[in-house]
């Protein structure tokens, strides 16, 4: 089909291309601003402006931000939550997203209905606390990592992704004598990996990014993932922030500029460098699992 | 997954021998619907119960059975309160100002998109528009605070010198609901268009020709035939939209709160948190809780009625 190339078109498109080359800018000048800020020589910046490259490069900032163990610390915590986390994520979803995707079981229909309950109505923020400290996990790692075991989305988009492999793939194998354990290990998973690769990315991200979970039941600074750090030092330093005061330390330094921006950077890299290698994975196991926002 | 013969036999078989006949067979699969049954069970059913304790006053030490009941009080009191009105009115204001200047973004977007002929153009956006979904909020605020900081944030340095004015965003009022939504509208705007590509990618092409044929031009092409085939997608998300709007986000807002715009900003969430997790005022922010978790219930089960009535499919 041969498009008519008028000049209303040709305007038109032309409108189009700087449109999108303009929002995919937008999406990312804050980011390349926040880099190149801290890659600069922090004395420099207040004169500096919005700048998109360093002003006279100069690593101090990092320097300072790793010469005492608060980033390094609080980063460590994040990736331990996110690797345990994630695993538990995985295990729990696909154990049970595996039996719900066979029509003939027998309860299935109630745990459905159990589990999309879950997504309507909750008990709210004091009740959680309560069953958390009822539990003894309060300042426990596992009060970060358990409630949120498995999310009621991703559970049924793996549901059915695992209910569109044929059939007689398993009871081929059933005949064969195989277990259910095996059929599982073996046969769906290694059919399944796009969905699988999109569902851990995001539990994964999920748990990079918590902060609610670790505000409420991570008392203990020294347990403190990046994202409370990262509000600590940004939101709350910068005078604007008044939040709950009592979260701040006595004898509190205000960070300067190009020290928050660094935190920033070093709280978002991971992701940014995970992300392209995942991409092709998401925009495909999405569909798969047909998204509804 | 289609029910073959041989499994419609099985269920009968299973039906004929009882629970336990059943409970042999399937042996394997409870058992790894166990650790998530118990999963659910404690952490998702368990805090259920535990909103009793928004008909009690509830005492830590008393534990929830101890505890003295008052019955619907707490609903009084927070009823006929200030705070309730303020709530509901930061709540809808900032659910409306998400649904008209949001929600037609990443519909505005995929369609551009789907126009655009280059296809190493159109990955390298949708690459680029899809990152500020993978930020936490508290990055997202935190960028905020470092560009609009009022001492020497760089665009409030860009905005002053331009203008010769001074720049309040952080500080004031007024500027907090736009800023929730541009924000929300950095964020999320290109994660937003997956859906919506995916609807136009199956708009069916003998359509579009036909329209050529017919003469059509282009923006003649968009309206009667693009627009009504996507029609659907965009009348669900609407609607599943307008069954969330009592969440507000947490981590959002409660990072932009401060002293100066909490007038504006408070919602149920953090109000709960404020009243509950800082005040201790366990039982009655309980009751605020669940008040607004039944109204959002309420909600949910209109919109997915209405939008399986439009011939939709439902929220779930």
């Amino acid at each position: 089909m041969v498009k008519t190339k008028s000049l209303g078109y040709r305007a038109g498109m032309t409108l189009i291309y700087a449109l999108l080359a303009l929002i995919a800018l937008f999406c990312v000048i804050p980011f390349i601003h926040v880099i190149a800020a801290s890659l600069s020589t922090p004395e420099y910046l207040a004169s500096a402006g919005f700048i998109l490259w360093p002003v006279q490069f100069s690593l101090d900032t990092y320097q300072y931000i790793f010469s005492t163990s608060t980033v390094f610390h609080a980063l460590g915590n994040t990736v331990f939550i996110t690797v345990c986390g994630t695993i538990v994520n995985m295990v729990m979803t696909i154990l049970m997203a595996y039996p719900l995707a066979h029509n003939y079981l027998p309860g299935k229909k109630v745990i459905n209905f159990l589990v999309v309950f879950t997504m309507m109505f909750s008990g709210g923020m004091i009740p959680n606390y309560i069953i958390v400290r009822g539990l003894n996990l309060i300042n426990s790692y596992w009060s970060v990592i358990l409630p949120g075991a498995i999310n009621a989305f991703n559970l049924i988009v793996l549901r059915n992704f695992f209910a569109q492999i044929p059939p007689s793939l398993e009871e081929s194998a059933r005949m064969d004598g195989c277990s259910e354990f095996r059929i599982l290990l073996q046969i769906i998973l290694p059919l399944s990996m796009a969905s699988l690769a999109t569902i851990t990315l995001f539990y994964a991200v999920a748990h990079w990014n918590q902060f609610q979970q670790p505000l409420l039941y991570l008392n203990d600074s020294e347990k403190w993932p990046i994202q409370i750090l990262l509000r600590q030092m940004v939101i709350l330093a910068s005078g604007a922030g008044l939040g709950d005061s009592g979260a701040m330390e006595e004898s509190y330094v205000v960070p300067q500029q190009s020290v928050r921006m660094a935190v920033i950077v070093v709280s978002t890299v991971p992701i940014l460098i995970v992300y392209p290698f995942l991409q092709k994975y998401f925009t495909k196991g999405v569909m798969v699992g047909s998204v509804k926002g | 997954m289609p029910k073959t013969a041989a499994s419609s036999i099985q269920t009968q078989a299973a039906k004929k021998n009882g629970f336990w006949a059943v409970l042999k067979k399937y042996h394997a699969f409870y058992l790894m619907l166990i650790p998530g049954i118990l999963y659910f069970a404690i952490f998702k059913y368990g805090p259920m119960w535990g909103l009793t304790i928004a008909f009690q006053n509830y005492n830590p030490f008393q534990g929830v059975l101890g505890s003295q009941f008052v019955g619907l009080s707490h609903f009084q009191r927070f009823l006929t309160s200030p705070e309730c009105g303020q709530l509901f009115r930061n709540t809808l204001l900032l659910a409306v100002f998400n649904l008209v200047f949001y929600f037609p973004l990443p519909i505005i977007i995929a369609l551009m998109l789907n126009e655009v002929g280059n296809k190493w153009f159109q990955k390298i956006v949708q690459s680029l528009i899809y990152i500020p979904h993978f930020i936490s909020w508290v990055v997202v605020v935190g960028l905020c605070y470092i560009m609009f900081n009022n001492q020497n944030g760089s665009i409030t340095q860009l905005y002053n010198q331009l203008t010769g004015g001074q720049l309040n965003i952080l500080m004031s009022a007024k500027a907090f609901r736009p800023m929730i939504v541009i924000q929300m509208m950095w964020k999320e705007a290109g994660w937003g268009t997956i859906i919506f590509l995916a609807a136009l990618a199956g708009v069916d092409v003998q359509l579009y020709d036909a329209a050529y044929i017919d003469g059509a031009t282009n923006f003649q092409r968009l309206w009667h035939v693009t627009l009504p085939s996507i029609r659907g997608t965009v009348v669900t998300m609407f609607i599943l939209r307008l069954g969330k709007f009592m969440d507000t986000g947490f981590d959002q807002i409660y990072n932009m709160l401060n002293a100066m715009n909490r007038d504006v900003g408070e919602v149920f969430d953090t109000y709960i948190y404020q009243l509950g997790m800082v005040a201790g005022q366990y039982s009655y922010s309980t009751a605020v809780g669940f008040f607004k978790s039944i109204i959002a219930l309420v909600l949910v089960i209109i919109t997915d009625r209405l939008s399986k009535n439009m011939g939709e499919d439902g929220v779930f």
